[in-house]
């Protein structure tokens, strides 16, 4: 019944898996963020995040290291993301559809990976839940906030701490003047390109561990088209947050959140049609976009590549 | 005296170049998948023969490539329209299934109708509802400045959802509701619907009015008032705007369209191939992809709607090719996939070696070109 929704446990339920659930979106969309104030609009997230999960999975599958998976995968990120990189800033190609490039490369590699190494739907057992001492034995709270595996806590981490890298440091000022006015950058003496390539290829590792928060610590699991799309959400939700990490952590915490809560609605055997609930995400995101962008104005030179003495 | 020369040959090399480029790409992500062969530990000489054969080995093979090839140019004309707009749509999976599932409707709602009249009116509906489905993110973009990458990616999502909902519940075979077994998929349209065939193979004639479509789509590109327009405002939104003309107006037409004839190869698929809508869950399960692969296949044509047809056809092969690749040399078809990807990369790169180039083209065109100045001819006594 409905009603069950309004249970005190089903609502610590339900809260508690939100926060959980908004670690892959808080990886991309953070990672992201950078490469969006530098200028460069990497819509091959999706592809990167397939190739970290499956790399993730596949080494921690094979060594029972998870850290070593996690390793793995941020590495192909990384590798992933030096090629968009390229792609974007010394080939100057259109960003929007070669990010769709690098998106059906990974799509395809992982899928291909998938079929010839691991062949069926494995599992691993992934990052058991840390429970914080003291904090966790709050009621409620500590089972909503205390109670999750380390690639979560790291992922909310995150959040302050690319605040201040963007807000407070040398390297921030410099990603955001690259992305405001890159000649203005230029002429001072900041090499526009070494910026954007840290920032993409940050991007790309952070895409990697997103990947790999899904296949070894939330789902362990991999299977093909995992992200079914998770990763072109965190690139909305980079537009949807503002450009700001804080925008970016509101955004990821009420997709999660509506996810959380369609799932519940599924387990509890709620008579509402499984689709409108998968749906919801999806159409708030749209709704959410046509709020947010009325209120901030992109990066001024997001997705125009750079080239001196235009 | 030699440099002259080379500028005076250089506009037919661009050309050339043009032309050669996305064959290039080509060749350069074959080459890659060469590479991966070797590490898959299967031979690339057999398998691109395998792949070969598969797609172009006999009349049906042939026949295959030409129905695998119709989604592909009917999304990649739509492409051609956005892309020239100066709009980027990516929403061809969700066009395409929404044109497809408003067209069965038509079918399953008159089963005893006559073909002549329900066939074009599945078509005309199906491609209404694709277009209105891209242009909801096209107005979202004229009038709210909302990404249109991204809506039309949510927009994917949406329609995926809409039509599970649907085959699951309203639009479900009755069969499969009796026999509790509930595949989601509608029930078999009227044999009188089917699009006739041409040959005796799986060919039918939804292939024939794509290349019509995209004749007309040229036509309407270059020698129409509104096609000029979309070109103008994709070209330089600001000069047309200072020219008088509604930039919103034809962003949303330039979504509105490309949704369109996605949605028009949705329903020719139904009525074309399946005879029915069915789902695995996710998009590809019914469009194979084609609303991505479009996309490359209109990139690898030049963005232009007569390049798209021989595009359409070679993406076409390399799918239907796949098929046989996995099935002779064990090889995933997930493969194609990422060599598509590769494509798209090296063609949308490439394209700064072709802008040099025609720079250097226009610079020196224009140096000849160009009346002396007022005061160059004062200098003169």
């Amino acid at each position: 019944m409905i009603t069950d929704l309004f249970a005190a446990n089903v609502i610590v339920g339900i809260l508690a898996s939100g926060i959980r659930l908004a670690t892959p979106y808080l990886y991309a969309a953070i990672g992201e963020t950078f490469g969006q104030r530098s200028g460069i609009l990497n819509l091959g997230v999706d592809g990167q995040m397939l190739l970290g999960a499956f790399a993730g999975f596949y080494v921690a599958f094979n060594t029972g290291n998870l850290w070593l998976g996690v390793f793995a995968a941020m590495l192909v990120g990384f590798a992933m993301g030096l090629a968009m990189a390229f792609i974007s800033v010394t080939l100057r190609a259109e960003q929007g559809i070669s990010g769709i490039g690098v998106y059906l490369f990974g799509l395809g590699l992982s899928d291909l990976l998938f079929q010839k190494t691991l062949g069926t739907v494995e599992t691993v057992s992934g990052f058991r839940p840390v429970h914080i001492p003291v904090l966790s034995d709050i009621p409620v709270i500590g089972e909503i906030f205390f109670s999750h595996n380390i690639l979560v806590y790291i992922a909310f981490a995150l959040v302050p701490i690319s605040w201040f890298v963007l807000n407070k440091t040398t390297l921030g000022l410099k990603i955001r003047s690259v992305g405001e006015n890159p000649h203005a950058a230029d002429s001072l003496g900041v090499s526009v390109s070494r910026v954007r390539y840290f920032t993409v290829t940050f991007g790309g590792m952070m895409s990697g561990l997103a990947g790999a928060s899904l296949s070894i610590a939330l789902l362990n699991v991999f299977q093909q088209n995992m992200t079914n799309g998770l990763g072109f959400i965190a690139v909305a939700l980079v537009y949807f947050g503002g450009w700001r990490p804080v925008g970016v952590l509101v955004g990821s915490l009420l997709f999660s959140m509506v996810n959380a809560l369609q799932l519940w609605v599924q387990v509890l055997n709620i008579p509402i049609p499984s689709e409108y609930a998968v749906m919801m995400p999806y159409v708030l995101t749209i709704l959410a976009l046509v709020v947010a962008v009325q209120r901030v104005r992109p990066p001024a030179a997001l997705t125009k590549p750079f080239e001196r003495g235009e | 005296m030699s440099l002259q020369g080379l500028v005076e040959r250089l506009p037919r090399l661009v050309r050339v170049f043009d032309f050669l480029l996305p064959l290039l790409a080509t060749l350069a992500a074959l080459a890659i998948g060469a590479v991966m062969l070797v590490l898959l530990k299967a031979s690339p000489l057999e398998s691109y023969s395998a792949l070969l054969e598969g797609a172009f080995g006999s009349k049906n093979a042939l026949a295959d490539t030409l129905v695998k090839a119709t989604p592909l140019l009917l999304v990649g004309l739509g492409i051609c329209i956005a892309f020239r707009g100066g709009v980027i749509n990516i929403g061809g999976e969700g066009q395409l299934v929404v044109g497809a599932v408003a067209g069965t409707l038509v079918g399953l709602k008159f089963p005893d109708a006559s073909g002549w009249l329900i066939v074009p009116s599945a078509l005309l509906v199906g491609f209404l509802a694709g277009g209105i489905w891209g242009g909801i993110p096209g107005f979202l973009k004229a009038y709210f400045n909302v990404n249109e990458i991204l809506s039309t990616i949510m927009m994917n999502q949406i329609a995926v959802q809409g039509m599970n909902y649907l085959l699951r519940g309203p639009m479900i075979d009755p069969v499969q509701l009796e026999a509790a077994s509930r595949i989601p998929q509608t029930a078999r349209l009227s044999a009188q619907f089917d699009l006739p065939r041409l040959i005796p193979t799986r060919l039918h004639l939804g292939t024939g009015l794509a290349i019509m479509a995209a004749v007309l789509v040229f036509i309407f590109l270059w020698r129409t008032t509104a096609g000029y327009r979309i070109r103008a405002v994709g070209l330089n939104p600001h000069a047309s705007r200072y020219a008088g003309v509604n930039v919103k107006r034809y962003i949303v037409l330039s979504l509105l369209l490309s949704g369109a004839f996605a949605g028009l190869a949705g329903v020719i698929q139904v009525y074309g191939v399946n005879h029915r809508m069915f789902t695995d869950g996710s998009a590809t399960g019914f469009t194979g992809g084609a609303g991505f692969n479009g996309i490359v296949a209109a990139l690898f044509g030049q963005l232009h709607p007569l390049g798209t047809i021989p595009a359409s056809f070679l993406f076409g092969a390399l799918l239907v090719g796949a098929n046989k690749l996995q099935r002779v040399m064990q090889v995933p078809s997930a493969l194609i996939t990422a060599l598509n990807g590769l494509v798209v990369v090296f063609v949308v790169s490439s394209e700064l070696w072709r802008r040099r180039l025609a720079r250097a083209r226009t610079v020196e065109t224009k140096e000849e070109a160009l009346p002396p100045t007022d005061a160059e001819a004062k200098v003169v006594p």
